[in-house]
Formats: structure tokens, sequence, C-alpha cells
């Protein structure tokens, strides 16, 4: 299991070693890769399809219940073979499609890692696992819209569908680790076993918000829906595989896998319900406008993921069932269509409906596919696509209060839908050849056999609908509802409402066809308000973010040293202060033994002499106070036990007034920058920090220390060093490595200071 | 004794703390050997006083008598390491006063030249 989940990466590595044989060779044995997962997948088949689940874990990071657990039933196997299946297709399209591009190896290797993340996406049972290769899908999308990356739009369509769902995924970990705490298993078929925790719990609607956001901005639902028509700047086999068929799909999976634990709470449905219906008739409405190929199809996918929802809102078994049809119908048939649009693109060089027409007779065989993928999608008997639509009406006209306005709404998003699809499916090759950029000729074998196949599939699965579907249904059901169903699904359900409904829908969406002129002209004049675009709301966010972050750093980052050391400062004193006043009582200070009087007449001079330093009008007079700074401490640590400190410390001052002398003695006047208010702010705070610092040193003489180390050196000087000196033997023996290290770093300081005074300008 | 290495800890680090908040390269450097000072003191401070006890093994006194040998070693580095950085700055900060031909750090804040 483990090793066709992770297949893509392994075979993502693979890929320049293959490229190294030759390009065509890579582009013609690579669709073995997602032919043969799909093949492992479809042999669970009969298992899932008598109502088996399977099971799988490895270990990962057990301490933290974190494992590649996977779990496949009927709706993960349906996800995990349109995955391999579409992906095959793909492929094989992609190694026509880019032909003699250098960029080939490339694409296969994102793809690749696409779709091991997605399949890794739709088998995971753990939420960890699941949100890692959610993520990665994320970043794969990114690579994968931006791979045209001299393209400046391409670039953004990226950055943006990145931005979106990342920002989406981030909230689906805050809902997650939620759900973690709610429930205490990242086990997401565990946690479907307890809705009744998981609705009562107290972070109920945080973990609804949160989740939803994921899954709405992944499947681009409203008003999350811009990034997908943009993300259209992608390789059409791209588009295809990511934007149609999987992975806007993933939050929809998401949201039908969570759906036992979360489909009995009123919050949860209507949020699915409502902006579900909104997505459906919204992106319907936007596409109406369009005339790139790729645009329409992409609004039209919207409004697909929106009925998706809107089936999972709704929840009847009944839905449920016509969710599951629609979506391997809409995979089937808009899978075909992208690569369909892709062949007319690669064939012609241009995407704009207005330009293509007329190419029946030199493109037959695209044409048939274009027709059938078309009527499948338009919901015509006898094809999967009109199964789905049934169902999906069915299950909305049995909504018992709204029921009544859905349908209208349901009917008005289809209309469009069906207009879009005449758009694409039939206009390019009906009517008078026009003239295109390119000569048009049939598309080679391997562009057009994949999309032919999943055509067929679609008029199969509609015929045989009740061979092939059912048991995978009712066992499907099993993973979004909790009891099993046993409604047949069937092609012909007789005449009655559903029908009815299904050929208004048709007629509607034909009439929009023919009348599109008229209807065009009123659609222009709402649209282009920018106030109900969200993409302009996006926009508004992402400059609005750059120009806070460029304010915000001109502000703190601004190049004046002084300024960070302030801060610095502050910060650190304010938090010791506070430490201090909170936790220590001043009753305990301890100020220790007594003092004589030259210690107190050489503190005097310490303190004199730094005053002189830091008030000192000439460079020298401030180099005298320093030095007297530096004997007085050396001279204090003479008195204090440290004879080797005040030797160093002595012949140390020695060196450094020497050498402040020779260097700052030949520079010029000594001179004085800040201005008088300066001045006295950084003398407020300066005597702060030197009064906290003050006390610090009175709280800690007042604890008490006990220092092992203290005895251990002691007694083991002059056994193990054989020194009498300790403070020596810990320099050279038990501390050695360290003055090893000392010494090193005097060496560069001394090669430092040896080559900026050697340094010279070479004369030209 | 304390109360007198609290109150000279202190004024070195005042001192120190404002010569680095100045803008002229050499008040910023001699901030920083000043503030070294006053780590130096404090360390040997945190390490507990002990007056005329240096650690010679073979002078007789009990272990608990002796000054505490590692503040002592860990000064030791400190002073030489501090040594090392004092006289690299003030090399460097000569180099730069040729280059920009001025003290100012105001000035130095790009790496263009002002002609």
């Amino acid at each position: 299991m483990l090793f066709f989940v992770l297949l893509g990466f392994i075979t993502a590595v693979l890929v320049p070693l293959i490229k190294k044989i030759s390009d065509n060779f890579l582009s013609w044995i690579i669709p073995i890769i997602p032919a043969s997962i799909f093949f492992y997948f479809a042999s669970f088949y009969y298992q899932i399809a008598d109502g088996e689940v399977i099971k799988v874990s490895y270990s990962w990071i057990p301490s933290l219940g974190i494992n590649f657990d996977f779990y496949i039933d009927g709706l993960s196997l349906v996800f995990a073979m349109i995955i391999s299946l579409v992906g095959t297709v793909v492929y094989l399209y992609a190694g026509s499609y880019l032909k003699g591009d250098t960029r080939l190896s490339k694409f296969y290797i994102y793809i690749s890692i696409f779709m091991s993340s997605m399949i890794g996406v739709v088998t995971s049972d753990n939420l960890m696992t699941l949100f890692i290769f959610w993520e990665l899908t994320s970043i794969s999308s990114y690579l994968l819209i931006g791979f045209n990356h001299e393209k400046e739009s391409s670039r953004y369509s990226a950055l943006q569908a990145l931005l979106v769902t990342g920002l989406g995924g981030l909230a689906l970990l805050a809902g997650f680790i939620l759900l973690y705490i709610t429930t205490g298993t990242w086990d997401i078929s565990e946690i479907n076993k307890m809705p009744a925790e998981v609705i009562g719990s107290s972070y109920f609607f945080l973990i609804v918000i949160f989740i939803l956001l994921g899954t709405f901005t992944k499947s681009a639902q409203f008003p999350f829906h811009f990034w997908l028509p943009n993300a259209m700047e992608a390789p059409t086999p791209v588009s295809a595989y990511l934007h149609s068929a999987t992975m806007v799909k993933a939050g929809i999976y998401l949201m039908a896998r969570l759906n036992p634990a979360f489909g009995n709470s009123i919050l949860w449905n209507d949020l699915l319900l409502v902006f579900g219906t909104a997505t459906m008739l919204f992106a319907a409405v936007l596409s109406f406008k369009q005339t790139d190929l790729k645009k329409l199809l992409a609004y039209s996918t919207l409004s697909v993921l929106g009925t998706l929802t809107m089936l999972i809102g709704i929840g009847s078994d009944l839905a449920i069932k016509a969710f599951i049809i629609y979506l391997i119908a809409h995979s089937l048939y808009k899978g075909t269509l992208f690569l369909v649009a892709g062949i007319i693109d690669h064939e012609t060089g241009t995407r704009n409906i207005e330009k293509l027409s007329g190419l029946r007779k030199l493109m037959p065989i695209t044409m048939i596919i274009a027709v059938a993928a078309s009527l499948s999608k338009m919901g015509i008997i006898p094809l999967v696509g009109f199964v789905g639509k049934e169902t999906v009406y069915a299950s909305v006209l049995e909504l018992p209060i709204f029921g009544n306005y859905l349908i209208v709404i349901t009917i008005l998003a289809n209309m469009f839908v069906v207009y879009i699809t005449a758009m694409v499916g039939f206009r390019p090759f009906f009517g008078k050849l026009k003239s295109t950029p390119k000569n048009p000729h049939e598309a080679p074998f391997r562009m057009w056999s994949g999309p032919m196949f999943l055509a067929l599939s679609g008029l199969v699965l509609g015929i045989f609908s009740s061979l092939f579907l059912n048991k995978l249904i009712n066992s499907s059901e099993l993973g979004i509802i909790s009891e099993r169903l046993n409604i047949p699904v069937k092609l012909w359900h007789g005449f009655n409402l559903e029908l009815l409904l299904s050929t208004i829908t048709v007629l509607l969406g034909l009439f929009l066809y023919f009348k599109r002129e008229y209807f065009l002209k009123f659609v222009a004049s709402f649209s282009s308000v920018k106030f109900v675009q969200p993409s302009y709301y996006y926009q508004f966010i992402f400059d609005g973010t750059l120009s806070l972050a460029k304010y915000i750093t001109s502000k703190i980052q601004n190049g004046y040293l002084r300024f960070y050391i302030l801060v610095i400062l502050l910060t650190t004193f304010s938090l010791i202060a506070y430490t201090l006043h909170t936790f220590y009582s001043f009753n305990e200070i301890n100020i220790g033994g007594s003092v004589s009087v030259y210690e107190v007449i050489l503190a005097f001079i310490l303190i004199i002499s730094t005053l002189l330093a830091v008030s000192a009008k000439s460079r020298l007079a401030a180099i005298v106070g320093l030095g007297g700074v530096g004997y007085v401490i050396a001279l204090f640590f003479l008195i204090y036990s440290a004879p080797d400190l005040a030797m160093t410390q002595f012949s140390i001052e020695t060196l450094t007034v020497i050498l402040f002398v020779l260097v700052i003695y030949k520079l010029p006047k000594y001179l004085s920058f800040s201005s008088t208010t300066r001045r006295i702010r950084d003398i407020i705070v300066a005597s702060f920090a030197g009064l906290t610092m003050f006390f610090l040193v009175l709280v800690i003489s007042g604890t008490s220390l006990t220092s092992e180390l203290k005895e251990y050196f002691i007694a083991e000087s002059y056994p193990s060093g054989k020194g009498l000196n300790v403070v020596n033997v810990i320099l050279v023996d038990f501390r050695a490595l360290d003055t090893l290290g000392e010494i090193t770093v005097l060496a560069v300081a001394a090669i430092g200071v040896y080559s900026l005074l050697k340094l010279r300008k070479k004369d030209n | 004794m304390n109360l007198l290495f609290a109150v000279m800890i202190g004024v070195l680090y005042g001192a120190g703390f404002y010569l680095i908040l100045r803008r002229s390269f050499v008040k910023v450097l001699i901030g920083l050997i000043l503030l070294a000072h006053g780590a130096n003191l404090l360390i040997l401070t945190v390490g507990r006083l002990t007056k005329g006890n240096p650690v010679f093994v073979n002078s007789g006194t009990d272990a608990t008598a002796f000054a505490d040998p590692l503040p002592q070693a860990l000064i030791l580095t400190a002073i030489v390491i501090g040594f090392g950085i004092q006289a690299f700055a003030l090399v460097l900060f000569k180099r730069a006063y040729k280059t920009a031909k001025t003290d100012d750090l105001d000035e130095m804040r790009n790496t263009d030249l002002s002609s």
C-alpha cells in the first residue's frame, strides 16, 4: 500500500534518470506508473463492493499518534481510481502535448509529486498525514500553474492559488488540531464514530469554520472561487487533471469524508448548502461572458463543485448517491473536455471561441469525443451525466421546505452549464471554417486516445450504470453516511418529474446559446462592477499586506544601529525588572561582609574614571578614563582571590591603551553628534538599565549557591591535572578545548587586524 | 562588599549602554569595553566573592574557603576574547573612517560611498 501511495514520489526522483535515455522514451514509458496505480486500486473493487473496508497502518511518529494509516472504503476507492485513471490519460496526453518541449521531464516530476500527494489525501486515515499530503498538493499545484514561469500572469496566478489554498490550509490545520483536542485521536475513522462528542464540543463552531475555510478554498467555493479561473494559466493537461478532475475535489472529498461526524449538525449542513448553492449559481452566471475555452470550462467546473458541496449539505441518502454519480460523471466528461480544449488550442493556436468554427471535417475524431462528453455533461441520455443530473434533481426535490426554490436555482445554474457545453463542445466544430493562427489537422493518437477512452467510459457507465455503479455506490455511501442504503441506480426511471426538468434545462440552455448576443449585453452591464468581485478584495488585502510590511520594515529596520540597541535594551531590562519585582523580595538582600577603606577609594576611582570616559571632550581623556577603569578592576581581581585575572587584566589593559592611542590619536577632532533631547533620553534608558543591574546583583548575591563543580575542580586539580593553581588547570586541562577555541578566535582577529591595516587601494 | 560590587557593576553597565547608544563609532567602542568590564565583574560576583583566598590547592585551607575557580576561568577567557574584539573593531573603525571619511554611524547606513 505504502509503495503505491508513494510511487509518484519515487517516480519524481527517477524521472531525471530516465530522461537521460531520451525524452520520447520517457513520455512513452511513464504512463505505466499511473496505470499500475489504477490497477492496484481497481483490484480492491470486489472487496470494497462487498462492503469491506481496508485498513493498513505504518508507524511514523507513534509517540504523537501520527502514522501512515491508510483506509480504503468506497469513497476513497472512487477518488483513488479517478485520480489514477485520469492521471494515466493525462500522462499519455502530455507526452504529445509537450512534445519537443525541454521542460517535459520537469512536468512529469511535478505531476508525479502531485498524483502521489492526491492519492495520499484520499487514502489517509490520519488527519496529520492527510494534512501533509493536502499541503503537498497545494505546492505541486503552485509549481504546475506557474509552469510557464517566464510569463508574469502565470506567476501571479500561481502565487494567488498558493496563497488562497495555503491560507485555507492553515485554517484547516487549526480545525484538525481542535478536532484532535476534542476527540483525542487523529484517526478519521475513529472520529467518524463519535459525532455526538464532536457536535457537543465547545469548539464545535470553530472546528466547522476552520475546516470549511480549508475545504472551501481548496475546492474554490464562493467567495474563494477566483483563483480557479486564473489557474487556467497552467498547461492544459494540468488544468484537466488538477483543476477539474482531482485537486479541486480534495475539499469536496474531505467534506464527504467527515460528513458522518458533522452531518447531523444544522450549522454544517446549512453552510454547505448556502455556499454550495451560491457557488453553483454565481459561477454559472459569471461564465457567461467568457470567450476563452478553458475559462468557460473553469467556470462550469466551479458550478459543479458548488453543486457537489450543496449535495453534501442536503445530506439525504439520495443526495449522497447523486453526489457520487455526479462526481464520477463530472471527472470523466470535464477531464475530457479540457483535453479537447487542449487539442484545439494545440492544433489551431487559439482558445478564443469567437475564432473557432467548422473544425468538424479537419478533426473528426476530436469532434466525436467532444460531442460525447458534451452530451454527458448536458445530461442527455444514455450517458452517465444523465444519470447524475437526474439524481441531483431528485435529491433537491426531496428537500421539504427549500426544495422548490432550490430546484429553480439548480435548473438556472445547469442552464448555464448546458450553454457552456454547447460553446465548448459544439461551436468550434460546426458552422463555417474560420482561419486560425495555425493550420489545424487531426490530433496525434496519444492526444485523442485518452479523452476518447474517458468519453467511452462515460457512455459505458451510463448504459450499464446498474451493473458497475450500484455496488460501488452502496459502499461509497458507507463512507459518507453511517447506514447502508439500497437505492438502485438505473439509467431509465420512466417518465417522471426529473426527466421533465432535465429536458427543460437542456432546452433553456440551448435557447441561451442561440440568443447569447442579446443576453451578453445585459450581463456585461452588471458584472463589471468591481465591488462584487472577491478578487478585488484579494488584491486589496494582498497589496495592503505588502505595503503594511514595507511600512513596518521601514520603521523597525530603519538602519540606525542605536535604535535597534535601544529597543533591545528596553525590552530586556523591562523583562528583568518585571521578574525581579514580581518574584523576589528585597528583604533577602545580602549586602555582604565589611569592606576596607581602600576598597571604597578604589570603587570611587572606578566610578570617576567611568564618568570621565563617558563625558570626556577629547579622545585622549576618554582613553585615560578607560585605562583607569581597567586597572582598578585588575586591583579588585587581586583583592578578591583572582591573581591570574589580575595579571591578565594588567597586561591586556596596557595593550588596549597603547592600541587606542596609536590608532585614534591620529584621527581628527572628537565629535559629538547627538542633540540634547536624544542625550537625555539615552541617559534615562541607560540609568534604568544600570539600576536594574544593580538590583539584579544584589538579588543574586542573596540567593544560596552550591557549586559541585567547584568541589570537583579543587579535588581533582592535583590528582588529574598535576597542577596546584586550579584556574590554570581548568584552562589548560579540564577545558583545554575551550582554550584552543579561544586561541583560534584570537588568531582570526589578529589576521583580521593585520589585513585591515595592510589593505591598500590599488593605484590605477 | 556585595553592595560595593553592585554599585560598580550598575555604573559600568549604565555608562556602557549610554555610550553604545551614541552616534560616534569611538564612543560605541569605549562603551563595549566598559560593558565587558561590567560583565566580568558580574560573573565574579555571581560566583560569590571571596577575599584573599586564591585557589592554590597546596595552601592547606579546606575546599569551601577557596574562591570558586570556574568563574575565574570564564572571566580569563572573556578578557582575552574581549581584547581580540576590541583590537579588530578598532582597526575596522580606522579603516571605515579612512574610506567613509566620517565617524558618524548614521552616515554609514548604506554600502555605497558618499562621494
